[in-house]
């Protein structure tokens, strides 16, 4: 919050200051620049006493709104192919874009993440096509892009297993040499709150903390592990586990663009810089579902999703760009379309994907190949071949 | 060229100071590997010479050091995890085959795991439980492993260097009660030179049965095979070596010619690799054979008190009732 500022609470309104109300895991206090009014907080102060801030310009606050925007419309669109049958799942971001895309847009290029299989905002940022999720939760292939160009590895689905994975590349970044100086490489990990609870999470933190890995930890807390609220994972606010091991935690409003962005660099540049790891929690909600599997209206009630509607990330961005006349009507406007066009054009290709050739399933097994498997491909091509008029 | 005479253990020692010497990105990490070297001291002497970022202890959580390995190689390194005991490499059994099994597919070749997981295993050393387990089948059933194990100090040299140097993600068994027995090792002999690393080998040649075992059963298999010599029968001995990919060219090559064939491992038989392989041979040799595949193995049973492993495992004198059993068809 900001210092001698109030905080808020999970309703919006103004609370008592910091020190009077201590943080419990429901009851957040929080680093925000941007109120869900859309009213500018100058800096914000963390609970180790980091002065955060951001000095954007007019064009790069326009561009954070677009991406606000555009992500929250093709993941809009994804779930829409889920209910029309043309992929098998999806995992909606819908409440989590600006933490999302503030430390998505935090990221360096040299900067590596390693994801969950909801960061499609932050896969968004990192440069690559918007299709590359959908050919997993579509089916026809295991996620498309190329982790080492994009530096962005592939979605993780096993909950925290990726946290371990960050921590390794963090480490050998670090034995590269490659930390210490300004233009040091940094590695994220995305995680929720669920796997907060799961030991390869914690076992990431103990390896982190004691190699001092050049590693921010990225929690997206979204209240919810499909139906199990937060009060079934811990007791403790999440971003004060991180004294426990041995390096800083902060709370973030994840619904507010402009702190995730500060806090993920301020935390990035830390890392860069040799100083060690810290954990991120970003303070937020999943608007819908976990999946497109699961009903939330039989674990949630109505009126708690409209408090959090109150403090949507979008809303209150254009609030702000209106208010400080950064942008006018035709502006949004143009976003809006724009919007439209990218998902449009997003449904067009994701119904042209084509299956895959069987075959490929023998494909890439190892990198040496295995006589074994060689021969099932062989014996499955000559089955295959073996049907009258099969084009395979 | 230089032979030595050194133990399993010290020729693994010698062949990991190999490997680091030979590539900068290699890296050693583990539970005591460092100072101690090892509860076994196969690391010995490492991490003094090569220092605490190449030979690194770490802290103690299994699946923590197989998910950083994870990540060290997608990083560009070469990683060579040692998991203390066989028992202990459950907790990292969900990275394993989750994840080291399954990155190079899932990213369509695009990301390579070139890591290498080295477990003690077996029993015969009269240690508590936990510490004698046979994991080799659950790894071998993962598609995206390679499995291989050695069982003479000349492969353990040779096969630990060819595993580190080969991009496939491999699990390493060695035979932990085998590491003090003695053995020639070729030291100089170059590494593309050596016996390929997923290949059988004939251990001895024989002619009425085939017998092929792996890893400590090896020995236990030789050590028979000398005792039919004495009754007149000429045992075959087929040191497997590599248990996914199972090569069995020699096998079959050699059940054509004898027609008997006695698999034998430490593992419980029920789903083990014997399984597998008497199907194959059983699919492969149909015509060829005298009598059934027969197993040798563990029991179906957790891993019992040390007091008791003597008969839980398969020794020389269950081998030869089984061999005899093929002749009694």
């Amino acid at each position: 919050m900001a210092k001698g500022d109030p905080g808020v609470t999970t309703r919006g309104r103004r609370a008592a200051p910091r020190s009077k109300r201590p943080a419990t895991a429901g009851e957040p206090e929080l680093v925000q620049l941007l109120t869900p009014e859309g009213e500018r907080i100058e800096s914000a102060i963390g609970p180790d006493g980091t002065e955060y801030r951001v000095d954007f310009t007019d064009e790069e606050y326009r561009g954070l709104y677009r991406d606000l925007v555009l992500v929250r419309k093709l993941d809009a669109e994804a779930t829409a192919l889920q209910r029309q049958g043309e992929l098998g799942l999806w995992a909606s971001l819908l409440g989590q874009e600006a933490a999302q895309v503030g430390s998505g847009r935090a990221l360096r290029t040299q900067d590596m993440a390693f994801p969950t299989y909801r960061e499609h905002g932050v896969l968004y940022c990192r440069g690559i096509d918007p299709i590359m999720p959908l050919g997993l939760f579509r089916g026809v292939d295991q996620g498309g892009w190329d982790p080492n160009e994009f530096k962005f590895n592939m979605y993780t689905i096993v909950i925290g297993a990726q946290t371990l994975h960050a921590t390794g590349y963090a480490m050998g970044v670090h034995m590269d040499g490659k930390t210490g100086t300004e233009d040091g490489e940094a590695v994220i990990a995305y995680f929720g709150d669920g796997a907060t609870s799961q030991g390869d999470v914690n076992e990431a933190f103990v390896w982190a903390s004691v190699f001092n890995a050049p590693l921010v930890f990225f929690c997206q807390n979204n209240q919810y592990a499909i139906s199990e609220p937060l009060e079934r994972q811990t007791r403790v606010p999440l971003y004060q586990r991180a004294g426990g091991f041995g390096f800083p935690g902060v709370r973030v409003d994840g619904n507010d663009v402009l702190a995730s962005y500060a806090v993920t660099r301020h935390a990035l540049d830390n890392a860069r810089l040799g100083q060690g790891p810290s954990l991120i929690e970003a303070y937020t909600y999943r608007m819908g579902a976990h999946t497109t599997s699961d009903d939330p209206t039989r674990y949630r009630i109505a009126s708690e999703v409209e408090a959090w509607r109150a403090k949507d990330p979008i809303a209150r961005m254009k609030a702000f760009l209106e208010k400080q006349q950064l942008a006018d009507a035709d502006f949004f406007a143009a976003v809006d379309e724009q919007a439209r066009a990218e998902s449009v054009h997003l449904r067009e290709r994701v119904l042209a994907m084509p299956n895959p050739e069987p075959v490929t399933m023998f494909d890439h097994v190892y990198p040496n190949g295995s006589p074994e498997l060689d021969e099932q491909r062989a014996q499955f091509s000559k089955y295959m071949e073996s049907f009258e008029g099969s084009a395979h | 060229m230089a032979t030595e005479t050194l133990t399993l253990g010290k020729a693994l020692n010698t062949g990991l100071r190999k490997a680091l010497e030979n590539d900068p990105k290699v890296v050693i990490m583990g539970e005591d590997v460092g100072k101690l070297g090892g509860v076994f001291r196969i690391t010995d002497g490492l991490q003094k010479d090569f220092g605490d970022q190449r030979v690194i202890d770490t802290p103690l959580a299994e699946s923590g050091i197989i998910g950083t390995a994870v990540g060290l190689a997608i990083r560009g390194f070469r990683p060579v995890c040692e998991i203390q005991f066989d028992g202990f490499v459950y907790p990292a059994y969900d990275q394993i085959v989750s994840q080291v099994a399954k990155m190079h597919y899932r990213s369509q070749g695009k990301v390579r795991i070139p890591m290498v997981i080295r477990i003690p295993y077996g029993g015969g050393i009269g240690a508590v439980e936990h510490h004698s387990e046979s994991p080799e089948a659950y790894f071998a059933h993962t598609a995206g492993l390679k499995v291989v194990t050695c069982a003479n100090p000349q492969d353990a040299y040779t096969m630990i260097q060819q595993a580190i140097a080969s991009d496939d993600p491999i699990v390493f068994l060695e035979p932990k009660r085998r590491y003090w027995e003695k053995g020639p090792v070729e030291l100089d002999a170059p590494l593309s030179e050596a016996y390929p690393l997923h290949s059988a080998r004939v251990a001895r040649a024989g002619t009425d049965a085939t017998v092929l075992a792996y890893g400590p059963m090896v020995r236990t298999c030789l050590d028979a095979a000398t005792a039919a010599a004495e009754d007149g029968r000429e045992l075959e001995v087929i040191d497997l070596r590599t248990l996914s990919p199972l090569d069995l060219t020699a096998a079959y090559e050699s059940v054509k010619r004898t027609g008997r064939c006695v698999v034998v491992h430490e593992a419980p038989g029920n789903l083990g690799l014997g399984s597998e392989i008497a199907a194959r041979i059983t699919e492969e040799c149909f015509y060829s054979l005298e009598s059934p595949v027969l197993r040798v193995t563990g029991f179906d049973t957790p891993y019992p008190a040390s007091r008791v492993e003597e008969e839980y495992l398969p020794d020389l004198d269950r081998v030869l009732d089984a061999v005899d059993r093929t002749f009694g068809w």
